[in-house]
């Protein structure tokens, strides 16, 4: 789960990562208030989940109360790279003397975490990366021993950050580094972390990707619980619990596991179909699940045919079969289903799909020979 | 031969008094697997289906001689489970385990390199190890393998995996082992450890491997293959069409930008000398001609 910047300077706050003071707006009057608390002059940034905020006209100084009213007036309803901007970030301007960059994520080569410190923040690190990569120090830590603070000073020397904000930045690192580990973040980064003028070292923008995995753990999470999408398919499917992606094409994919399903994608458009959505009911699929996933591809207009393909490892073919039944019976399905079912326990399943297979419900024997009929049914429209 | 496991591997299940334990560790010996003990913090004493049932590895260890784990445990608790098993001496342990947090992966996998050496973990979230005829641990359908050799399978996705052990077996070609190492994002063993069991096991004369988009682990393997791969390799990529930036079902396939894309995979598979079939039938088909031609 990708944070906001606000709610990624909320989650920093916890772990004692300094950040400007301000606040969250969702009005222009809401947006002033949030200034007149913070102090002049300030900042007023569009919270989106996407990069090229500055460039798009996302962020915005002003000096006093009218400043604000323009600004917050023209960002909110902005569309950024397809994000619409329905919430505002109010902080207290800072005088910046240097713009840093620092973050932790996993090295998933290496197996260590990986820390990453750079004199060069402010601008698209990965630029830097191409660029200059030299400029970016970097220090894998073995989440056995954790980061020292002996390590963590001599990091910020290495990246040549001004001598004056070093003590400083190295401590950060350490509260960084907690927030990464014990907030199970698969990314912590600050960009830029700056040394203010009077001498300060403070995060002015957060970016935070939380590991769903660990949610069980992080009951505050659910205040950063939310949807990301506009699509309705999509809505619906979080709603049902499924792992589901619309696209744009006409068969409907329903899948087991994140390989199969993306493969089935494959497969599909390699015969000359495109698939209308990726779903991947995951292990353990049963009735409801299976239901669940034709209901909504069942929503989808641009649905001429629905392609199951389930190979039975920890699911079982028997209860897709049931699902199958039990869907058919409770969703009036615009769409023929094609359905290759292999596996655990796939004698069972076809067994009771028997007495259902019809035109509306083919069964075919291969994953490719399934995949050419469902886009035969779809009309082979690409 | 086979890699990792063998038919006088003993197996005992972690959580094996649970419903998937139960459904999963029983049918492995149903296959024929020796599975020996099941371990149940508190259920000590008890059995499932005549498979004694213990309160720690250890203990099952001592009174049965198992000498590999399976761990079919909740999230929460795999973590402890797989490091009392490494502390009781187990050599291999399969976690299918899925919704494992990354950090508790980066620091059991790191304990474990560092205190125990000696043990292998694969997965977790992955489907486990079937050496087909001799031993099957895990999830894996074990009527869908076929005895015999010569290929050896090694995945990184869970239903993939089968899909290539059904494409050969149709085709009556035969496994050595077949590994799922599993997609999340710190596997205990990589493409590179099966590719280099495969590699020193005389049985084995043909590799086929399935990735996935996202990560690199790929395009490692590709550079293992290059340098130290005498055999044949025939490699499929899932997600070549998979929408950019999105995250498609798991931890491990996240595409950003142009790394870790299904087409760079691909194309440093292809510079490395394997076989790079466009899905997993074609890539069945090439393994059968492959194989047909091994003298």
């Amino acid at each position: 789960m990708d944070l906001y910047e606000y709610q990624g300077k909320q989650y920093f706050a916890r772990y004692g990562i300094p950040t400007s003071p301000g606040g969250v707006a969702d009005t222009v009057d809401e947006a002033v208030v949030q200034a007149d608390r913070a102090g002049y002059p300030v900042v007023v940034k569009a919270q989106v989940k996407v990069g090229g905020r500055g460039k798009a006209g996302g962020i915005k100084l002003a000096a006093d109360a009218d400043e604000v009213r323009t600004h917050a007036a023209a960002i909110l309803g902005l569309d950024i790279r397809g994000h619409v901007v329905h919430r505002l970030w109010v902080e207290h301007a800072s005088d910046i003397a240097h713009e840093y960059y620092a973050s932790f994520t996993l090295d998933r080569a290496a197996k260590l975490h990986l820390c990453m410190v750079s004199a060069k923040g402010g601008v698209d690190i990965e630029e830097v990366a191409a660029t200059d990569p030299g400029a970016i120090a970097r220090l894998h830590v073995d989440p056995v021993d954790g980061l020292s603070p002996e390590a963590a000073a001599a990091l910020v020397a290495e990246a040549g950050l001004h001598p004056e904000a070093r003590a400083q930045a190295a401590e950060l690192l350490g509260a960084l580094y907690r927030c990464y580990v014990e907030g199970d973040c698969d990314l912590a980064e600050i960009n830029p972390l700056i040394l203010t003028t009077d001498g300060r070292v403070h995060a002015l923008d957060a970016k935070v990707t939380l590991d769903d995995n660990a949610a069980f753990r992080h009951p505050e999470w659910e205040q950063f619980a939310g949807s990301e999408t506009s699509d309705e398919r999509e809505l619906l499917a979080k709603e049902k619990g499924l792992n589901y992606i619309g696209l744009s094409g006409s068969v409907g994919i329903i899948a087991n596991g994140a390989g199969l399903a993306m493969s089935t994608l494959d497969v599909v458009n390699q015969v000359g179909g495109s698939a209308a959505n990726f779903l991947d009911i995951g292990g353990g699929a049963n009735a409801d699940v299976m239901a669940a996933a034709l209901e909504v591809i069942n929503t989808d207009e641009a649905v001429r045919s629905i392609f199951v393909n389930i190979f039975g490892g920890i699911t079982r073919c028997d209860e897709v079969a049931n699902g199958i039944v039990e869907a058919l019976g409770r969703v009036d399905l615009r769409s023929p289903i094609v359905l290759r079912l292999d596996g655990t326990n796939a004698e069972k399943g076809h067994e009771i799909l028997a007495g259902h297979v019809s035109d509306r419900l083919v069964v075919d024997e291969t994953m490719l020979g399934a995949a050419r009929r469902a886009v035969a049914l779809a009309g082979g429209d690409r | 031969m086979s890699i990792f496991v063998d038919e006088n591997t003993k197996v005992v299940v972690q959580g094996l008094t649970g419903s998937q334990g139960r459904f999963h560790g029983l049918r492995n010996r149903d296959y024929g697997t020796q599975v020996v003990a099941g371990v149940t913090p508190g259920k000590g004493g008890s059995d499932v289906d005549g498979v004694p049932v213990y309160d720690t590895v250890a203990e099952a260890v001592a009174a049965t001689g198992a000498d590999a784990s399976f761990v079919v445990v909740p999230p929460k608790a795999a973590p402890s489970a797989i490091l009392d098993a490494a502390a009781a001496g187990i050599a291999f342990i399969v976690c299918i385990t899925e919704g494992i947090p990354a950090q508790d992966e980066a620091l059991f996998f790191n304990t474990l390199q560092r205190d125990f050496p000696a043990t292998r973990l694969l997965g977790p979230n992955c489907p486990g190890v079937i050496s087909p005829g001799k031993c099957n641990i895990g999830i894996t359908s074990g009527d869908i393998a076929l005895p015999g050799g010569p290929v050896g399978i090694v995945s990184r996705s869970g239903t993939l995996t089968y899909q290539a052990l059904h494409e050969l077996s149709q085709q009556k070609v035969g496994q050595t082992t077949c590994v799922g190492i599993g997609g999340d994002p710190v596997p205990g063993t990589s493409f590179i450890d099966c590719l280099a069991a495969f590699e020193a096991d005389p049985d084995t004369r043909a590799v086929m491997m399935i990735g996935e988009i996202g990560g690199s682990a790929e395009e490692e393997a590709a550079a293992f293959i290059k340098d130290s791969m005498s055999k044949p390799v025939v490699c499929y990529i899932a997600g070549v069409t998979a929408p950019p930036g999105r995250k498609m079902g798991h931890a491990g396939a996240i595409i950003s930008g142009s790394h870790g894309t299904a087409q760079a995979k691909m194309a440093a598979l292809e510079e490395a000398g394997a076989s790079v079939a466009l899905n997993p039938t074609e890539a069945g088909e090439r393994m059968v001609e492959i194989v047909k031609h091994l003298s």
